[in-house]
């Protein structure tokens, strides 16, 4: 019982880690991107289409292609999101907050257009398609888990993007803190003039920060569908998961590293209702706002410590003029 | 002897638009030496060390590193050929620690490697006796802590010719001591130091060669061993320009302000005031000259009680009820109902006083909103106001509709200082009311203190040009680092004597 909660909370959390990984690199680049969201439902739908398309235009396929082909498109679909997002904020220096939301309305229509688009085509007669053969290749586990008893269970039973997103996090913390590349692009979110005096090309960071993150969150909407939503695409699915990426932000103070306990965290607070017996529709969705509250004093405490440490990247949300001073 | 220069400028000239700030300058800097750039405030030096350490480049002229003419086009010019500016403005990240700060922007083949780089920067503290924790964060430091980090970044990256712009400005005294014996240290090993400054005592003790600066013009080089004080101050102020303001006699002088040990600490725990007294007198101008930040702003946001004190009274006599009122405990809209006007005009013109983007009627409401008894805006009177404003003070403007922010700073200026005296106030302080405006104008804004000072208003009078300042006020009080150096009479004194008070940093050293 233990062992399957905390197997559905880590695969509840992993989508958000993928988030707020792509989101953290980002904001540390000194740029909010409110467009995750949307970022997250286009890698995901960009996925969809193209496992679909390989599904149904191969009689037999072939396990390793049907990871690869959905991943790449994921990629690409995410990062051309991030680069539009990029374009308008970094080299138009447009208002960052009204692009990253016109940019979550945005990936959320592109996801529903092309989602109903394919439930079309394939006359279904539920709203959804399901792409089972490529989510079983998403799903595939180390052959010896099984027998593990617990162990395997709470470590050993996931697909390998959850894995793929605890070293993408663990990587992200340790390039940010060790490295000289981390170091410039920490100086370019706090304070991208003295950045730019020393040297550092601060938009070339913005625009790796910003296109990597969100390439990294692209993969959240991609594990979301294809590893626990076992490949069933339906319009809307995906749910407030962009938005609890952003607060685990917040709640991770910028650090990747804590956010893989974070990701958890708020991933057991998600499916702990689910384990409650006796619980009613509404008061399960009290539950669902659990992870917001916890951000909320997450962020009260850390005002309150005033850390300098602690607090978002000094010129967050701040357009970069070298011009201006 | 030739061998040995380390950098020359030959005939460099600078202008911004019709403006020169830099004519025809001239002057070289040898290894082992270090060099004063004197001058008052605009009087280029600051321009002068842009270009040489890439900001700005020159219009004409040429700059010789090493005995080789050098073009200096960006920054990183001037570090590959070893020049480092410290400017008074610091460039570092807050959440960094001292040595993230040093290596920010440095490409090392031998990759990124964080103990040697503290290995290096300890080896630069101990060579030159800074004091430095390479691992403390930036937010955590002194002012003065800050300024070793950015010499050290500088040092880091191999500089021999160091540029420091107003060093001391920002330094207690002691911190001050330490700073010039790491500079003498550097010096002794061989780099050439140059260092802008205003203060004539720092010149004296630190330099090996004076060169001055008046007005963007090279005046020349003197050995500082073979130079004085009044010499220095000559150079730098010049000879007294005739003006011909017009200064009518005090009449009745009665104490209208007296502040007594007003004195405020910033948050770095500097004094930006300390112990400042003084006597504002109905009818007459008091001018306040001193070099620009020597807290001229703090003392006059005091008045107004835009500035918490830290102790000290400001005492008010209010003529209508011959009653005293301590203004310190009063709020800003309390002092100012009492008739205290504060005609600010800071650097940006607009900062204070006026809203750029509304039109002149509705910035003369800006002072009348509460007035009237309806919840809707009472529009007439701040438009005959605003239109009587424009007609008497020559605002050119197409109509009272237009926004301030599309007038010119002169126009600006009358505005504000209109609206101000329409108030018909018992105490005015006008600080830098005529920055930027063409001589007719400064001459509109001279009559209507002049008008204010016959009205029996006293006037406060905040100003940079000391020919103005000797010309305008009855009294003159100079204030340097934030403490009242001297208070002289506007009809008898000199620009050499208020030079002199302007560049002391306190009492004991005017004196002696």
């Amino acid at each position: 019982m233990i062992a399957t909660i905390i197997q559905r909370a880590v695969m509840q959390g992993t989508p958000l880690l993928f988030g707020s990984t792509g989101e953290i690199l980002t904001e540390k680049s000194g740029h909010l991107n409110l467009g995750i969201p949307g970022i997250m439902y286009v890698g995901a739908i960009s996925g969809v289409a193209g496992a679909f398309l390989y599904e149904h235009g191969v009689a037999e396929i072939n396990p390793f292609l049907a990871v690869l082909i959905p991943l790449i498109c994921s990629l690409i679909g995410s990062i051309l999101m991030g680069l539009i997002y990029c374009f308008l904020t970094v080299t138009l220096r447009a208002n960052q907050n009204v692009t990253g939301l016109a940019l979550t309305t945005f990936g959320i229509g592109i996801g529903n257009f092309f989602g109903g688009s394919l439930i079309k085509l394939v006359n279904s007669d539920v709203p959804s398609i399901a792409l089972s053969k490529t989510s079983t290749a998403f799903k595939t586990q180390l052959p010896f888990a099984d027998n593990l008893g617990w162990f395997g269970d709470i470590f050993l039973s996931y697909g390998f993007l959850v894995y793929v997103a605890i070293i993408v996090a663990l990587v992200s913390s340790f390039i940010l803190n060790k490295t000289r590349v981390g170091l410039h692009l920490r100086a370019v979110g706090e304070n991208p003039g003295t950045a730019d005096a020393a040297g550092i090309n601060v938009t070339k960071y913005k625009y790796l920060a910003t296109c990597i993150g969100s390439a990294i969150a692209g993969l959240g909407g991609l594990y979301y569908v294809m590893d626990y939503a076992n490949g069933v695409w339906s319009n809307n699915g995906f749910g407030d998961r962009g938005w609890l990426s952003i607060a685990l932000v917040i709640f991770s103070v910028w650090r990747p590293s804590i956010s893989i306990i974070g990701s958890i965290l708020f991933g057991f607070l998600y499916v702990i209702p689910t384990y409650i017996p006796g619980i009613s529709v509404s008061s399960k969705k009290l539950f669902e706002m659990l992870p917001y509250v916890v951000t909320i004093i997450v962020l009260i405490i850390t005002s309150m410590r005033n850390k300098k440490e602690n607090q978002p990247p000094a010129a967050l949300g701040l357009p970069y003029f070298r011009e201006e001073r | 002897m030739e061998q040995n220069v380390a950098l020359e400028l030959r005939n460099v000239t600078k202008t911004f638009g019709s403006v020169v700030a830099n004519k025809n300058v001239s002057l070289q800097v040898h290894k082992g030496e270090i060099l004063s750039i004197l001058g008052e405030n605009g009087s280029g030096k600051t321009t002068l060390m842009n270009m040489v350490s890439g900001i700005y480049f020159p219009d004409s002229g040429q700059i010789f590193a090493d005995g080789e003419e050098v073009v200096i086009a960006s920054p990183k010019d001037a570090f590959n050929y070893k020049i480092g500016m410290i400017h008074q403005h610091f460039k570092l990240v807050d959440v960094f620690s001292a040595a993230e700060n040093i290596v920010l922007g440095l490409e090392d083949e031998k990759g990124f490697n964080m103990p040697k780089y503290i290995e290096k920067i300890k080896e630069i503290t101990e060579q030159y006796g800074f004091e430095l924790d390479p691992h403390k964060k930036i937010y955590e430091m002194s002012v003065s802590e800050k300024q070793t980090v950015e010499i050290i970044k500088v040092l880091f990256r191999g500089a021999d010719i160091l540029i420091l712009d107003e060093p001391t400005a920002v330094l207690t005294p002691q911190e001050t001591v330490k700073l010039f014996a790491v500079l003498r240290n550097m010096r002794d090993s061989g780099k050439a130091i140059i260092i802008i400054t205003h203060k004539l005592h720092e010149v004296l003790s630190l330099s090996d060669n004076v060169a001055v600066l008046r007005k963007g013009e090279y005046i020349g080089t003197v050995k500082t061993a073979e130079t004085n004080e009044t010499e220095l101050t000559e150079m730098m102020v010049g000879k007294k320009i005739s003006l011909n303001i017009e200064r009518s006699e005090v009449v009745n002088p009665a104490d209208r302000l007296i502040a007594e040990g007003l004195t405020i600490e910033n948050h770095d725990g500097i004094k930006v005031l300390d112990d400042v007294s003084f006597t504002a007198r109905s009818g007459e101008i008091l001018g306040i000259a001193g070099i620009a930040g020597s807290g001229q702003r703090e003392l006059l946001e005091a008045i107004a009680g835009l500035q918490h004190l830290d102790s000290g009274s400001i005492i008010y006599h209010n003529p209508k009820t011959g009653e005293e009122e301590n203004l310190r405990d009063k709020t800003p809209m309390e002092i100012r109902s009492m008739g205290v006007r504060l005609a600010f005009v800071p650097e940006d013109r607009l900062g204070m006083g006026l809203v750029g983007n509304m039109d002149i009627v509705d910035n003369m409401m800006l002072r009348s909103y509460k007035k009237g008894n309806s919840m809707f805006l009472q529009r007439k009177a701040p438009k005959s106001l605003a239109e009587e404003i424009i007609e008497k003070l020559e605002v050119v403007t197409p109509s009272s509709a237009t926004p301030v922010r599309r007038l010119s700073g002169g126009n600006v200026q009358k505005v504000l200082v209109g609206r101000e005296i329409a108030s018909a106030p018992t105490v005015l302080m006008a600080a830098y009311p005529v920055r930027g405006l063409d001589i007719n104008s400064s001459y509109t804004i001279y009559n209507l203190l002049n008008e204010q000072k016959k009205n029996g208003v006293a006037v406060i009078f905040v100003g940079e040009d000391l020919d103005v300042l000797i010309e305008l006020c009855d009294r003159i009080m100079v204030i340097g680092s934030g403490k009242v150096t001297g208070v002289v009479d506007g009809r008898h004194t000199t620009k050499e004597e208020i030079g002199i008070l302007m560049t002391k940093t306190d009492k004991e050293e005017a004196e002696s």
